[in-house]
Parts: structure tokens; sequence; C-alpha cells
């Protein structure tokens, strides 16, 4: 039976009719393309007077097939599936040609622009008499939630979707909740207490009778799709027992080793080998550090132990496992500070008195190793004068491209903290000031009124080698004033460097591990950068907060807000469904020679042992095809994009060089016919 | 006893590898004589093309053949043989894809002539003497047959029933195919007549996920003799080719170079083989990439086309003399 075929032709205003001769090229496919029953251009297809066209053709004509000529089938496949839907015909049954990304938006000459139209509809025409009808599968969501990264993200995310009733399971891998903004003292603009405002949240999560909070553990294995992921949690031992301590901080009081704190402190400051990483630590249960234990290291001690009022420590304790089900994953696993080592002309590690912003925010933390004073690395000394360096790895072609959108803030806070508690007169370094939110400009304004010193200029260097009178023992700061054309040198006690938000450095390992894709640099890719920022191209796997990308405090939690919802949205309908245009691996054409084993960006490939074939997961495949190219027996097979169907498609882009004259045709030998 | 059926076998560009193959049946071949009257088959009893040329066309019940089209005579008995069989089998890989012959695609006659005639050390040619179509003598006119610039499957020639695949297909299977056809148990017209996997299936060495960091050629290392020969490095086409054959060269440790040809379904073997490696390169360097490529497969097509070139989809290289010459000497 021979199909029938509607070719509709988008104007898309003039973005295609002001280059492709529209009407010529409907005409043409009327009278040159078989088995087209109807062929009508319209001025905009993807309004609902243009759908009406395709839907009352179906019902009238007795359409069979539908091809419409206009944009990216990233923009309006959907809408013209649905289309067909309504008209009661099977949406797999209609084609795009996309006329306008691929045709009139690139090619400048008018009449070669059309004739590319009739090609690339030739070719859809062709293509989509030999496609199948599909349908897609619904499978149930289960309604627990995993969130991995116990960060603000994270614990935003958890509380939403707590609140609103359902499982969350938050994974933080540190032994206590609250991320990177536990440890700033101030936030800007409004210079309200990090802690003040994060704490409260932290303890609600603790309490929320929802929301299992499994802090000291790692996702060890991912598995599943949308709707049933089953996840291996890893739980580190903490040589604690958490049922029975109580939090009351005896043992850390009692432990007599003392080591310098390169996590919390980023070593500013010493723990206990048994501790938590900050009074307010949620959970409030603390952990025997093995690697500096004098029990662990030499087999004596244990005053932890013995000092313990409830009985809660035990060395014997083992690394444990634990299986969870859930139905989708929300990733907030943060970023990492960039290492201002790599830039030794800043002379961080080896200049005393140069530290990181991470550091400085900690020496302002009122809970913080100076307790709040702010002194030179002697822990005495007041600095008189201090410079603050922006974009240390960021907007810098030789580390991260990017900007790190928060610094420059971070700065003008710095600047403000310093100014507060000090007498010391403070200098930016800056490329560009960029205050952006709400509050901002003028959190920046007040810094100029309270007499903050900005040098627009990169930082060249920063040297203790003394040249001029009144540089000995000072830091001098070399820095090209591009406002006023000048070189300076600034003599100063104190240097902060503003350093870049980078990916976490396992953030590539993590994507692989959940089916997702990273950015160049590292940063999680959001399925659309504009309108679907938190979800990403794995259903079920959504990500927020910094993980994606440099961001603020309101930003990250608005994105922790927002994949709540959409975890939520997804939990309420209780099914998704799955598209049907999927590999299927056909096991009579297998011989399990495993090249596809590797290939699949979704894990959505596994080995048979007992079979000796391979076997694709229909529920974690998203059909692109990577297996189904490489399978070297095509034992594999991809719904809706079969050979036949490309090779159709193709032929009938070539339909001129293959129909058409002999000038055209490719040069085919012509074997003389034997006598 | 029902009435004998007519079997032919011709050979065309072959290596004469296939007819072995058909006496590698050994005794069976008595079976095959008590089943059929064998009308033709001129590697192994005296015949004539003119008794052929007067039998009523479609009797002879099967014909198998051999060997590519490569020059007019070929592709006459092709046509011939098409005509006057029910049954016709393209026997071999040289028949089903071109094999060896195939290669010739590379090149046009032009260059085949002038390496053949002209170029070699051991060609003694002073006056520069090729092959023509005619020549003339005192005794009349001296005909040779056409020698095509390009190689054909015989498929590309003419319609064919079968494909028995292989270089040459085992006895086995040939027995196989001979019982099937007696039996009446064939598969629809077009079809191979085979196995729907690939050699793999039938390797016994122990297979993991793949990853390949350097293509080995089969000189530079001694396989271990327990794991897959493509995971240690040398491009075997096992995993592209159809089963068959029972492994017999990756069981010995030389890997596969496709004889069988591609799985069923399969457009391109070499497009498949390579799209498959291309997957399993372990770097993301394109630099690297290209180094592993180039300095692993120094001969893509001999490595990927050894026996498809001329079933492939671009067939051949691209010709430069366009057959004006062939096209003139055959008027």
């Amino acid at each position: 039976m021979s199909e029938k075929v509607g070719v509709y032709i988008c104007h898309c205003g003039t973005n295609i009719a002001g280059v492709v001769d529209v009407e010529e090229v409907a005409k043409w496919a009327g009278e040159n393309l078989e088995d087209v029953a109807v062929s009508r251009e319209y001025k905009f297809m993807c309004s609902s007077l243009g759908q009406e066209l395709i839907e009352d053709d179906i019902k009238n004509e007795g359409l069979t097939r539908v091809v419409v000529a206009a944009c990216s089938p990233h923009l309006h496949e959907k809408t013209f599936r649905r289309a067909c839907s309504n008209a009661g015909l099977n949406p797999y049954l209609c084609q795009m040609a996309s006329i306008r990304e691929q045709v009139s938006w690139v090619v400048e000459d008018n009449e070669a622009a059309t004739e590319k139209a009739k090609a690339m509809i030739a070719g859809a025409v062709n293509r989509v008499k030999l496609h199948e009808e599909l349908e897609p599968n619904l499978v149930p969501v289960n309604p627990n939630t995993l969130v991995v990264g116990g960060g603000i993200a994270g614990i935003q995310a958890s509380l939403e979707l707590a609140d609103a009733g359902y499982p969350v399971y938050l994974v933080e891998r540190e032994p206590s909740i609250g991320g990177h903004m536990a440890q700033f003292d101030k936030t800007f603009p409004t210079l309200d207490c990090a802690a003040c405002i994060l704490t409260p949240k932290m303890s609600d999560v603790g309490a929320h009778p929802n929301i299992n909070m499994l802090t000291y553990c790692e996702v060890e294995e991912v598995s599943g799709y949308v709707g049933s992921f089953n996840v291996r949690i890893k739980k580190k031992a903490k040589y604690v027992d958490e049922e029975k301590c109580t939090g009351c901080g005896i043992c850390i009081e009692k432990c007599p080793k003392k080591v310098l704190d390169n996590v919390f402190e980023v070593g500013m400051g010493y723990r206990k080998s048994i501790d938590r990483p900050f009074p307010q630590a949620v959970p409030n249960i603390p952990v025997i550090d093995t690697e500096s234990c004098t029990y662990f290291q030499r087999g004596k001690c244990k005053a932890c132990e013995i000092f313990c009022p409830t009985g809660a420590i035990d060395f014997e304790q083992q690394d444990s496992y634990l299986d969870l089900d859930v139905g989708n994953i929300i990733l907030t696993t943060g970023y990492d500070l960039f290492d201002c080592k790599a830039m030794p002309q800043y002379g961080y590690g080896r200049l005393a008195n140069v530290f990181t912003s991470l550091e400085f925010e900690r020496m302002c933390n009122a809970s913080g190793p100076t307790e709040g004073k702010i002194v030179l690395r002697d822990g005495v000394t007041e600095p008189k004068s201090v410079v603050i360096i922006h974009c240390v790895g960021s907007r810098d072609e030789n580390h991260n491209p990017y900007c790190s959108a928060i610094c420059c803030m971070s700065a003008l806070k710095f600047g403000h903290l310093v100014m507060e508690k000090t007498d010391a007169e403070v200098t930016s370094c800056y490329i560009d000031i960029r205050t952006t939110q709400k509050g901002y400009e003028e959190f920046y304004n007040r810094l100029l009124e309270e007499g903050m010193n900005f040098i627009r200029g990169k930082v060249a260097e920063v040297t203790d080698a003394a040249r001029l009178p009144g540089e000995e023992d000072k830091l001098i700061v070399q820095v090209e004033d591009t406002l006023l054309g000048i070189q300076r040198r600034i003599p100063v006690d104190m240097v902060i460097l503003m350093a870049a938000l980078e990916p976490r450095a396992d953030a590539k390992d993590v994507g692989l591990q959940f089916g997702i894709s990273c950015s160049m640099e590292g940063w999680f890719t959001e399925r659309h950068p504009k309108l679907d920022p938190v979800a990403t191209m794995t259903d079920g796997i959504f990500i927020a907060g910094a993980a994606q990308g440099p961001k603020d405090i309101p930003a990250t939690i608005s994105q922790g807000a927002a994949a709540a919802a959409r975890v939520q949205g997804m939990i309420s309908v209780g099914e998704v469904s799955i598209e049907p245009v999927v590999a299927t691996i056909h096991e009579e054409n297998c011989s399990g020679c495993r090249i596809c084993n590797t290939l699949c960006p979704f894990n959505a490939i596994e080995y048979l042992e007992d079979k000796e074939v391979s076997y694709i997961n229909a529920a974690l495949c998203k059909g692109c095809g990577t297996c189904v190219a490489a399978c070297p027996a095509q034992a594999i097979t991809g719904a809706h994009y079969s050979n036949e169907q490309i090779f159709a498609e193709i032929e009938g882009l070539l339909y001129d060089v293959i129909s058409g004259n002999g000038a055209k045709a490719p040069r085919v030998e012509r074997e003389p016919v034997p006598a | 006893m029902t009435k004998k059926g007519k079997l032919a076998l011709y050979w065309a560009a072959s290596c004469g590898g296939c007819e072995i193959a058909v006496l590698g049946i050994d005794d069976k071949i008595l079976k095959v004589a008590e089943a059929f009257d064998i009308v033709f088959w001129p590697c192994v009893m005296d015949g004539k093309v003119r008794s052929i040329e007067k039998m009523e066309d479609k009797s002879i019940d099967l014909c198998l053949f051999n060997g590519a089209i490569r020059t007019s005579e070929q592709e006459y008995m092709a046509r011939l043989l098409r005509q006057k069989s029910k049954v016709l089998v393209a026997f071999g890989s040289c028949a089903h894809e071109g094999c060896i012959p195939g290669l010739g695609n590379v090149a046009s006659r032009e260059e085949i002539f002038q390496t053949a005639y002209h170029d070699t050390p051991s060609t003694d040619n002073p006056e520069g003497i090729r092959p023509q179509p005619e020549t003339e003598v005192d005794e009349g006119i001296l005909y040779l047959p056409i020698f095509y610039d390009t190689v054909k499957t015989l498929d590309q020639c003419v319609e064919v029933e079968y494909y028995l695949p292989g270089c040459p297909p085992e006895p086995e299977r040939i027995w196989d195919a001979i019982v099937a056809i007696l039996e009446g148990k064939l598969p629809a017209p077009g079809s191979v007549i085979g196995a729907e996997t690939t050699v793999c299936d039938e390797c016994p060495r122990k297979r993991e996920e793949k990853r390949i960091k350097e293509f080995k050629r089969t000189w530079e290392i001694i396989p271990d003799p327990e794991i897959c020969l493509l995971e240690q490095g040398l491009v075997c086409c096992g995993i592209a080719t159809r089963a068959g054959c029972g492994a017999l060269c990756p069981t010995v440790g030389s890997p596969c170079i496709g004889c069988y040809g591609p799985n069923e379904g399969v457009e391109d073997f070499g497009a498949r083989m390579m799209t498959a490696l291309a997957s399993v390169i372990d770097s993301e360097d394109p630099e690297e990439i290209d180094r592993i490529i180039r300095e692993g497969i120094p001969d893509p097509i001999g490595t990927f086309y050894r026996f498809s070139l001329a079933a492939s989809q671009l067939r051949r290289t691209a010709l430069t003399t366009g057959g004006e010459d062939q096209a003139a000497a055959s008027a």
C-alpha cells in the first residue's frame, strides 16, 4: 500500500520565506515527489492555525504520513507530533525537515537555498514513508529521592521535598552537612551571618522525619532508570556508634592528638583526631580520623573510649553498604576552590601573608581559628594595609576562561570586614566589577563610600623583594592601573586572592556514574541552558547549585528548590513515559564481542554472562545511536533510525543526482553488453 | 528414484580455491553425483559453452558460480548461466562480494595494465604491447575479452538466488547448503546461506570490555592464547564477520581477516569495522587517536575491505580515466 504524505512548508515569517521560494518548493513537492498527496505552505506552521491545517488534512484527505519543513526538530517536533496525534495519526509518522537552521539561515544564495530545501524535503518524504508507529512506555515513579551533596543546594532541595511529604535520602561525603556555606562568615550583600541563616536549615534537615541523612557516605553504584534507580551507598566507618552517641563532645575534649585541619579550616586551624568539623555540625557526631589517631597508628590510647559516657566508641566498626531504591536523583555536589599555588607569581604558599579567599573567610568567622580577628599569619599582628586580587584563576586563559560569578561580591564583603574590624586601608585590584544581582550594586556603592580603593588592573606579581623606600618587610603588589595608565607598586601587609570556583576534581567521574555529561571545564551540563537549567539529558537526574556552574547562595538555593519542584512533579504524576526511540540488541545476531559495552553514555548496555550477549535496558537508552553505529555485526538496531530509513533519506537528499539528467549523475561505469 | 537434477559449476575471476573446496566435501561428492548430472564444470571435466547455449532456459537446476566479474567473457558466462539455471548461487567470496580480485578496484584498467605490462621489474616488453580486444592478423580478426575498469560481484551483473560466503566456503557449509538445496529447505531467495551472527560466537577466546590503546601487526606480538585478539591490539575482523568457519584463524592465534563477509543485514563490511574500532580506541586526544590509527592500520582498504571492496557502498576509488577508452575499445 502506498502512503499518502502531506508536506507542509513553513514561511517562519520571513525567516525561511525571505530566502527560500516557499511557493515554488510547495508546488514542486506536490508535483514531483512520489506519494505526496498534499503540499502546502503557510506563514507560521507552529501556530494553532498551522497545526489545524495538518489535523484537517489527516482527517479529510486521509494522510498517513506528515512532513513539516520548518525549523529544527529540537524546537517544534513535539508540536507537530502532537498535531498528528490529535488527528489520530501516530506521532512518530511525522518527520521534520530543518529548512530554517540548515537552509535559510546558512545559505546566502536564494536559488541555492530553494534547491537545498527541495532536497531536504525529498529526503524527509522518502524517509517518512518507512516510519513505523511507535508507542511510549509508561513506568512508575518511586517517590523516594536521592540528594547527593549536603551543601546549601542539597539542603534546600531536601527540605522542599521532605516538606512536601516525600522521603529523601541526603548523602554527604563529609561528616557534617553544610558545605562551603558553613565555612563562611558573613554573606553579601546583606552581611547577615552565614551560620545564623544556615544552621537552622541544617537542624531542620537533621530533625525532619522525611529526611534520612547519610553523612560520611559516598555513592558507590547507580543503576536503573528514571522512576526506579538502585543506588548503593558506602557508609564509611565513623568508629562512633551513631545510635549511642549523644554529641556531648567529651571525647573531643579528651583526645590528646591535635592535627592541622586541612578541610574545614583550610589549614588555618587545628582539630582533634576524633572531632566534628565545627560545633554546629549536623549530625553532631564526631568521626575518628584513623590516619592521625594514636590508637589506630600505634595501638594504644583509647582515651575517647575510656571517657565516652555512653560507650559509643567502636574501634571495630567497618565500612558498610546500604542499597536504596529511589525514583529521582538530585546532584548538588558543589565546587572546589582553585589551587592558588598554580599562579606562583602571587606567592601563595611561599609568602606567608598571602591568603586565599576561603582562608580569609575562616579568619573572619567568629568560631574560626582566630576567633574572628583579622591578623597576619603570625596570629597577632593586625594588617595596616590589604590588597584584594580579583579573578585569581578566573577569566584567565591559562587557567579558567569563565567568570566565577561570586568573587567580586566576596571581595567587597572582605573589604567591608577588614575596614570594620581593623584600621587597614583596603585596595581591590579588579578587571571588571560585576555586581549584577539585587542589592549588589548598592553594596558596591556602599564600599566606595566606606573608602575602599579600587584599581582597575590585573596584578602582575606579589613579591617581598623590596626595591623602594617603604617597601621593606612588606608585600609589594605590582599592578598596572589601566585607568591612569601607570605602573604601581603597592606595599601592603596582607594580600587576599579571590580564588576561582572550579568543578569538583571528580566531577567527570561522578557525571559518568550518574550518566550525565560535563562541560569542557567539568561543570554538569543542563538539559537546556535557558529553558531547562536543572534537568539533565538523563531523565530523573537533576542538578542544582555550583555543580552546574559558579553561582552565589540565592541562585544556588533557587536551583535547589527548582530541582525539588521538578522531582515533585514527577512524583505527583506517578508515572513517566519513556521515549520509544531506543536501540535494541537482537540476541540472535549478537556474538557477544563486547564492542558496545563501554560506549553507552547512559550506561544502558550490560553484558549477560550467561547468554554471552549484550543487552540494552530500554528505559535507560536515549536512542543516541552510538552503539547502533558501532555494532560490527549490526545486531543493534535503532528504532526510528533504521538503515532503510537513513538510506531512504540520503537517496531523497540526492534526488537530483540519482534521477536527474546525465550531467549530474555519478560516474557509473557503462559496461558493454556482450554480444 | 526421482529424475536426477542438473548441476553446473563455473569459475570466473577467482583463484581456484573454491573448486578445491567443493572437493573438500570428500566422498560426499559421490552423493552429489548421485543427486545431480554435472552438465558443466570446466575445472574438472570437459565441456563446451556451445552445448550450454543450446540448452533450454532454466534447464539447469543448480549453478554454483564462483569468481568475480572482471572481463566481458565472465559477464557473458554469468548471463548465460543465469539464463539457463533455475537457482544461481554466488559461491564463495569472489562471486559474493568481489574478494581479492575486487581489490583491483583501487586502480583503473589503465593503471593495472601499466603495472602489469610495463612497470614491473620482470616485464620485458620493449614494443609496449598490450592486450587488445581485437587484433587483425592475416587470418582475420582475433578477439580477447574486454578487461573492465571495475570488478563486479555476480549480483551486480545478474540476479542471484543465494550466496555462499567464505574464501573459500568451508566444506561443511557447502555440504549443509547442498543438503538444504536437495531437501528444498532453503531460505527466501536473495539470502545468504549461513549463520546470522559473527565469528566471535564461535571463537573460544575470552572476551572483555574493549579499550584499545594501540593496534598491533601480527608480527609484532605473540598473542596470549586465551584472550580476545582484538583486546590484544590485533585487528581481528571476527567481530564483523559472519560466522561459519568455526573461528579457524583466531583459534590458532591469527586474527580473522573477514573472508566470510558481513553479517546478515550489514550494508558495508568495512564501514562496520571502522566504526566499531573507532568506538573503542582508548583516547580522547585527537592527535593520539590519529597516531594510533596511522601507525596501527597502515592499509585501511586492505584491512577493512580485503574481501568486500567491490560490494561496498563506494565499490571503487574514483576513476580518473572515466572508462571512455573502454567504450571506444568495445565499439
